[in-house]
């Protein structure tokens, strides 16, 4: 019943299960590096560098990476969509929504190809 | 006063189950239709409607016959309900209660599938031979809700023109006495304008609010009838008004004849099962006014409940608690909220409350209304534009006392035949009345006298003293001394009102106008009452009189008619000629 | 007790104040639907909506001491504590997030038209039987806890998803209406009622709050019934 080409899926059902699935990532993640963290007791740059560049985990990473950009776009929008508009803060607010829009969008692109680099730019 | 005037084919004024079955026929046949309503549709009075719409489906019964239910309802009218209509009701009855199936209705269901029957009063199998009978189509005890809603959600789909939340005021007539329309108001802006169409359609539903104890809404004040008054339209059987057995005592609240049909019963103070005594076979399943005055009797013998003893007790916690919440779900939250008793507990304090008017402006089954031409023992003609339906119309299938159930039933199947009448007659072609600007001056003369006042009493305290003169004086048991009394308290009333102030004379969302115009409208259907109640001298029905405690067939076997203009009232016969079957005889009426 | 009301008329208020009344109760616990008749027994310039009186019709949604229900089932001893004996004065103000039109009186204009967006009929192309459509009790089961609603506003009105967005979020009860058919065993138009709400807006804006399950009247629960949809909608698409 309202179209929005702005969304990431342009459809409710696969933003709200990106959403979810990208939560569950990222959950999976917290534990896994938290867990590591804590068998290893005290952490040195070479343990916490080896750890990070093994293929496993450069794998895990880079699904961590694209899970906080899907997760951070949606919410961010979610968020543009319910307070900067019309109702809330006047007839600007178009024109504000689209901005605030565009710079999240290019902050998350940016997060995202920088945390590509990081990850396999070592290989 | 100028005023903007928009031009429909058809009108209807009042969105309960009458009004939109009315609207929904017409707006699927694609004439230009407007529903006035004075507050949103699903707010109407039917909403309120519990236990359910009887109709001989033969879901509980596979031989059960729409005769049958035909001969409950005469004699449940005791015998002035007229037999032509109540045939027609009856026999279309199983076509439009399967009608509002298909629509959507959520009714309650049996194992096979089909729709949920419940026993009501006054109902029986065999023509009275065989017992009791379970015809009321149930939704739960929800059934007027549902029934409202799926009747919205009809008129939403097929495009039926809405005006929510405007008041009409004054039916307009031409010189001729012809129906041209109304006035209305918008609630929400105070503009009023002149609704004019071919056919005006009354569902205003019933008037309950001039009793002070009343199960009926705050809205139900009766401006239909007192449009009709004013406009000179009689009125039939206006004396006639039922008592429900089971109103919660002190709140008003309904509380449904279902509870009985289910296998409630009324206690008194020694948790005697009194109907046993007032009605031998069908005990707490007689008809309304029986059960009504039963527990009268008993109250006023001694036998009352409570520390003043002004109840007798519902008990219903020997159903358990899965009847309870399955089958009357509605009641137990209402019996909680307003008398803090738990149904599964403990017994629900009652007492005889004002619920249904079963006189109202005459009309044939078509929903014209009718005029006697030629004084009061003359021909009816109908009046050419007016219609009505439902509460506000005497067809009359309820004569002195109407049957649990067979309200809705009235509704959908009235509405829908007023609604197929019209849509017939505006494709031959309907005249338009054109009112000239005395009648419109006319229509428009009570809206101008409440913002011209300048001072007076106020309408609350007047509508508080009328309703308890009615109460007082017109209630379950009548005495010719008070009637003779209340007769003229109202004429003194007619007086006061008349000069009563209104002291907000805004525009936006006034309601203390609208209530102002509710009191002229209740005060037209008290002062009918009164009249008629006092002029029928016999016991019939819903009208019972201590100076005259028995039937007077020889001479009232017939409707009374009130006559506006010169406040006499008048007798009109009863139909004894159904179609298809014979004639039901009167009978002495037990139960 | 004291009871204090938000007064707006828009001829001659330019913005709301609350005013303050007081009220001889006779210490009985009066619904608060008969605090306001009393109260406008004093001043008719007061305005609300009512009708049954009895919590079936909807008509008096309104906002009672900071939680939205209906002024003739609440109680003054359920209103807030210290209400009934005084202690407190009864706060009556509008449902939130409509327009005012004039004191208790909200334009439900918005909250209609989402209602009518669910398309809330029966739809059934198959030609009607002679009788009715047979449904066994337990489809009819179903639609218990779905086809109740009265249409208050006292749910959606208290959604902040529905405060944000009134013209795009269907809102709680709208969407409650939504199930009503879509569980209903007669109604043959599901795969074009889910298709109608697969937007991130229509359904999808609900948060899973639930202050519409802690304010419904008539003891509702719409975030399950949109739990359900949205159920309905992921089982459709994968």
């Amino acid at each position: 019943m309202v179209t929005s080409v702005t969304t990431l899926g342009r459809n409710g059902l696969s933003d709200w299960l990106v959403q979810r699935v990208s939560a569950v990532i990222l959950a999976v993640y917290t534990v896994v590096v938290v867990g590591w963290l804590l068998a290893q007791g005290e952490v040195s740059y070479e343990a916490w560098s080896g750890f990070m560049g093994c293929l496993a985990m450069q794998i895990a990473n880079t699904f961590m990476i694209v899970a906080v950009g899907a997760h951070a776009w949606i919410g961010l929008w979610t968020v543009t969509t319910d307070y900067l508009t019309t109702r809330q803060i006047g007839a600007a607010a178009t024109g504000i929504r689209l901005l605030a829009q565009l710079v999240i969008a290019l902050l998350t692109l940016v997060y995202l190809l920088w945390g590509l680099v990081i990850i396999w730019g070592g290989v | 006063m100028s005023i903007r005037t928009v031009t429909f084919d058809a009108i209807v004024v009042g969105g309960g189950g009458a009004g939109m079955r009315a609207s929904l026929q017409m707006a699927q046949s694609g004439f230009k239709t407007a529903l006035i309503s004075k507050v949103f549709p699903t707010r109407s009075h039917t909403v309120s409607a519990q236990g359910g719409i009887t109709c001989a489906i033969a879901s509980a019964d596979p031989n059960d016959d729409w005769r049958w239910h035909m001969y409950d309802t005469v004699k449940g009218s005791d015998y002035i309900g007229d037999q032509d209509a109540i045939e027609y009701m009856c026999s279309v009855g199983p076509q439009t209660v399967f009608e509002l199936e298909h629509m959507g209705l959520p009714f309650s269901r049996t194992e096979e599938g089909r729709i949920y029957q419940r026993p009501f009063g006054g109902q029986s199998k065999n023509y009275g031979e065989g017992g009791q009978a379970a015809r009321t189509c149930a939704a739960a005890d929800r059934t007027g809700h549902a029934l409202l809603h799926t009747l919205y959600q009809q008129n939403l789909k097929n495009g039926t023109q809405f005006y929510s939340e405007w008041y009409a005021a004054e039916l307009v007539t031409d010189a001729r006495g012809h129906a041209a329309g109304v006035i209305a108001i918008c609630i929400e802006t105070g503009e009023a304008v002149f609704f004019k169409a071919k056919a005006t359609v009354f569902a205003t539903g019933g008037a309950g609010r001039i009793y002070s104890s009343t199960t009926n809404a705050l809205i139900n004040t009766g401006d239909g009838i007192g449009m009709a008054l004013r406009a000179g339209v009689p009125v039939q059987d206006i004396e006639m008004w039922q008592f429900h057995p089971t109103g919660i005592a002190g709140a008003g609240t309904l509380v449904t004849e279902g509870c009985r049909g289910e296998g409630g019963y009324l206690i008194n103070k020694d948790g005697e099962r009194f109907m046993e005594r007032y009605a031998p076979n069908a005990k707490d399943l007689a008809g309304r006014d029986v059960v009504a005055r039963s527990m009268m009797m008993e109250i006023l013998d001694g036998r009352g409940c409570g520390p003043n003893g002004d109840y007798v007790y519902l008990k219903l916690d020997h159903l358990g608690e899965e009847v309870l919440h399955t089958r009357l779900p509605g009641i137990c939250e209402l019996s909680k909220t307003f008398a803090h008793a738990d149904p599964v507990k403990e017994p629900i304090p009652v007492v005889p409350t004002c619920h249904y008017m079963m006189g109202g402006i005459p009309t044939n089954i078509h929903g014209q209304a009718l005029r006697l031409d030629g004084g009061h023992q003359g021909q009816a003609q109908h009046i050419p534009g007016l219609f009505a339906v439902g509460e506000v119309a005497c067809v009359s299938v309820h004569g002195a006392n109407r049957l649990g159930g067979n309200s809705l039933l009235d509704l959908v199947v009235f509405g829908r035949a007023a609604g197929l009448y019209i849509e017939e007659a505006l494709r031959q072609g309907m005249d338009q009345a054109e009112p000239n600007s005395d009648d419109m001056d006319r229509a428009t003369a009570r809206l101008r006298r409440w913002d011209d006042s300048r001072s007076g009493e106020s309408v609350a305290s007047l509508r508080k003293e009328l309703q308890t003169t009615m109460q007082n004086a017109f209630g379950v048991f009548r005495k010719g001394d008070l009637m003779i009394d209340g007769v003229k308290k109202v004429a003194d009333l007619r007086g006061r009102i008349g000069e009563a102030h209104l002291g907000d004379k805004s525009k936006a969302f006034n309601t203390a106008r609208i209530e102002a115009l509710e009191l002229d409208n209740l005060l037209e259907v008290a002062e009918a009452t009164a009249i008629a109640a006092e002029g029928r001298t016999e016991s019939r029905g819903a009208h019972s009189r201590y100076d005259y405690p028995d039937r007077d067939d020889e001479n009232w076997l017939c409707h009374s008619i009130f006559d506006p203009k010169t406040k006499q009232l008048g007798k009109r016969d009863v139909n004894f000629k159904p179609k298809t079957v014979d004639t039901f005889k009167p009978k002495v009426r037990t139960y | 007790m004291k009871v204090s009301i938000y007064r707006y008329n828009p001829e001659t208020d330019r913005e709301p104040y609350m005013k303050e009344y007081e009220v001889d109760t006779g210490g009985k616990d009066l619904m608060v639907l008969d605090v306001l008749n009393l109260v406008k027994e004093q001043d008719d310039s007061l305005v609300y909506r009512r009708s049954c009186r009895e919590g079936v019709c909807g008509s008096d949604g309104m906002n009672i001491n900071g939680k939205n229900g209906l002024a003739c089932i609440t109680p003054l001893s359920l209103a807030a504590p210290g209400v009934l004996d005084g202690r407190k004065a009864l706060i009556l103000r509008p449902l939130p997030g409509l327009p005012v039109v004039r004191d208790l009186v909200v334009d439900m204009t918005m909250f209609y038209n989402q209602y009518e967006k669910v398309q809330p009929y029966l739809q059934n192309n198959t030609p009607a039987p002679a009788i009715e459509r047979l449904q066994s009790p337990a489809d009819r089961e179903k639609i218990d806890g779905l086809y109740e609603c009265i249409l208050c506003a006292c749910c959606s009105t208290s959604c902040p998803s529905f405060w944000w967005n009134p013209d795009k979020f269907l809102g709680p009860a709208a969407l409650l209406q939504s199930y009503r058919f879509l569980a209903d065993s007669r109604d043959q138009a599901t795969d074009e009622r889910l298709a109608r709400m697969d937007d991130p807006f229509s359904l999808f804006r609900c948060r899973g709050i639930m202050n519409c399950v802690s304010v419904c009247p008539k003891g509702l629960n719409p975030t399950r019934a949109i739990g359900h949809i949205r159920e309905m909608l992921l089982e459709r698409a994968v």
